[in-house]
This record gives C-alpha cells, structure tokens and sequence, in this order.
C-alpha cells in the first residue's frame, strides 16, 4: 500500500532525470556521420602557395589533424594557442583548412599569432566545408594512416581535450 | 560561448540580408520549387530553429547553392536528401527515418500509451471487484421500496 504513494515521486524523478540529461547536452554537437568513414577527397590550392595544390591523398600513411579555421573566426583565435602547442608536440601533423575567409586576412593571421600548421589548404567558397560537414568553425579532425576520420571536434580545442583525448588517440592510432 | 556566437551570427547575417538584393533565384520556377519543397524539411545547423528553406545563415545560403546545383544535375530528392544525411547526419532531417537507433522515439510514445492503457484496466478491474455483491433476500427489497416511496412523498409535498 505504502509503495504506491511512491510511483508519483519515481515517475517524477525519472522526468528529472531526463530533462537534466536533455538540457546538460549542447544542441550544437551534433554527432557527426563522418565518424569511420574516409576523409571526403578534395584538392584544392594552398594558403600561402597559391600555385601548389594540397589533397588529403598526399597524407595517406601518417596520423594527422585536420583544423578548419578562418581569420573571421573568433573562437579560432582563442583556440590558436593550443593548436600551436599541438604543432610543438609533433605528435602529428597539423593541416590548416581555411573556410571561406580572405587570402591576405588569413595570412596576416598566421603572421601575427605564429602558423601551427605544416600547410593550409584555401577553401574559398566553402565547398570543401560542405563535403566534411562543417557546420561551426573551428572544427577539428584526426585522420588515421588509412585515411579514415577517427575523431571530430565541433569547437575550439582545449588543453583539456588534447592531454585528456587527442594525445592518447593519436597515440593509439600511430601504434603499427 | 559557442551559443553567443551562433546568435551573434544569426543576427548579423540578418542585418546582411537587408543590405543585399534578394539571393538571385535559380533562372526556372521548377527547379526553385523543388528546392524549397527539399530545404523545408531540413534543418539549418547554424540557427537550428529555422528550417534551411527560412535560414539567413551563410551555411544555409551555401547549402541551397549546393542543392539547386544538384537539381540541376538531375539527381533525385532521394539522392539530395542522402547527399545532406552523408554530412550532417539525420539530424539534418526534421523527419528521423526508422532505424534500430530512433526505434524508441518513434515506437516509444505508443508504448507508453500501452502502458497507461494496462495501468487504467487493471486499476478498473481492481476496483470493481473491491466492490462485494450482496444478494438481497425479498425483504430487503421490500425495506428499500419503503425507503425510496417515503422519500419520494416527502420530496414530492
């Protein structure tokens, strides 16, 4: 008998639950499709060598990151200094992604804050964006030896993330 | 932060729009049509309240670009979709196509409905038979005759 007067409170705390969950997510990480999949192909000119073209093909066999960026950005520039301690780690190779931005805004950019990147690729009109799901930049990718996406962070890179995720993954992933 | 930014932009491509002429259609009526009937049932990932028919975004603007041209290369809507799925995931669609992962949100409110429906029945069917028959000796009905006509007089008067 005592019991019942219990279901009330039960069925409530279970909605808490719920609705703590549901509004302890950000609505803005949305789970990518990309995940284990090849990175999307593309080739595109480079940054600072306009002449000279760069394509994800060219990295097949090394671990390495991909970082979509843009001087517009304003997350970009609080993430810049992580991304550099990435770079100095030399855990793996940083590639730039310049989204939609200017060609002299992006390399004033890199001058000011220091350039972590080993090339950017120069993505004027957003295209190759669409073909990786760029929806919020920065936004951050680990590819594997194969050429697989095996990570993807929506948003600027913390400290955090790199000790607590990225340097492990890589790690892993490196591992013959 | 990443929420401040997704308004500020959401505003400020709102302020563009008015200082830009209308975005150029596509040069026929039908292929336009066929990109607001695709774009309505998604969702813009910038300002994911608007739908990327409605959307000010520049993403929005981007992808609709990159619709109309795949209209124009003769892909299906099927294709289309699929094409948008790839990228951003089904949480593109407003519509989450049936799979083993939105089983629960599309069988679950049933399921819960089944639910409440046993929990009524059984709690009815309880209560009836908490309820204990009497049978009633022909003396008894004759009390309560009694009882029921002296009512009746004394409402009636």
């Amino acid at each position: 008998m005592k019991a019942k007067f219990l279901i009330p409170l039960l069925l409530f705390i279970v909605l808490v639950v719920f609705l703590a969950i549901g509004l302890n997510r950000d609505p803005h990480e949305v789970p990518s499709p990309l995940i284990d999949k090849p990175a999307p192909a593309f080739e595109i000119a480079q940054l600072s060598e306009a002449h000279q073209s760069f394509s994800p093909a060219s990295m097949k066999g090394q671990v390495w990151i991909l970082n979509v960026w843009a001087s517009w950005c304003v997350a970009c520039r609080e993430e810049h200094p992580v991304l550099v301690d990435l770079a100095k780690s030399k855990m793996a190779p940083i590639i730039g992604l310049d989204y939609k931005d200017q060609r002299e805004d992006a390399l004033a950019m890199l001058a000011k804050q220091g350039n972590p990147y080993v090339l950017s690729a120069f993505d004027a009109n957003g295209r190759v964006g669409i073909d990786y799901g760029v929806y919020g930049v920065p936004e951050t990718y680990v590819i594997d030896k194969a050429g697989v996406i095996r990570f993807k962070h929506i948003g600027p890179l913390t400290m955090e993330l790199l000790n607590k995720k990225i340097y492990p993954l890589i790690s892993d992933l490196q591992k013959p | 932060m990443k929420q401040i930014l997704a308004i500020a932009l959401c505003m400020l491509s709102f302020g563009f729009s008015f200082a830009k002429d209308a975005a150029p259609l596509a040069d026929d009526p039908v292929t336009e049509q066929r990109l607001i009937s695709i774009s309505e049932e998604m969702r813009c990932l910038v300002c994911q309240n608007e739908s990327l028919a409605g959307s000010r975004s520049d993403l929005a603007n981007d992808l609709r670009r990159e619709i109309r041209t795949l209209i124009k290369e003769g892909k299906s809507d099927e294709q289309i979709r699929s094409f948008m799925v790839e990228r951003y995931g089904d949480f593109v669609l407003y519509r989450p196509p049936v799979k083993p992962i939105t089983w629960l949100l599309w069988i679950g409110p049933f399921v819960i409905l089944l639910i409440g429906i046993l929990g009524l029945l059984t709690y009815l069917r309880r209560r009836n038979s908490a309820v204990t028959t009497i049978a009633l000796s022909d003396d008894d009905n004759k009390k309560i005759d009694a009882l029921l006509n002296n009512k009746n007089e004394r409402e009636a008067s």
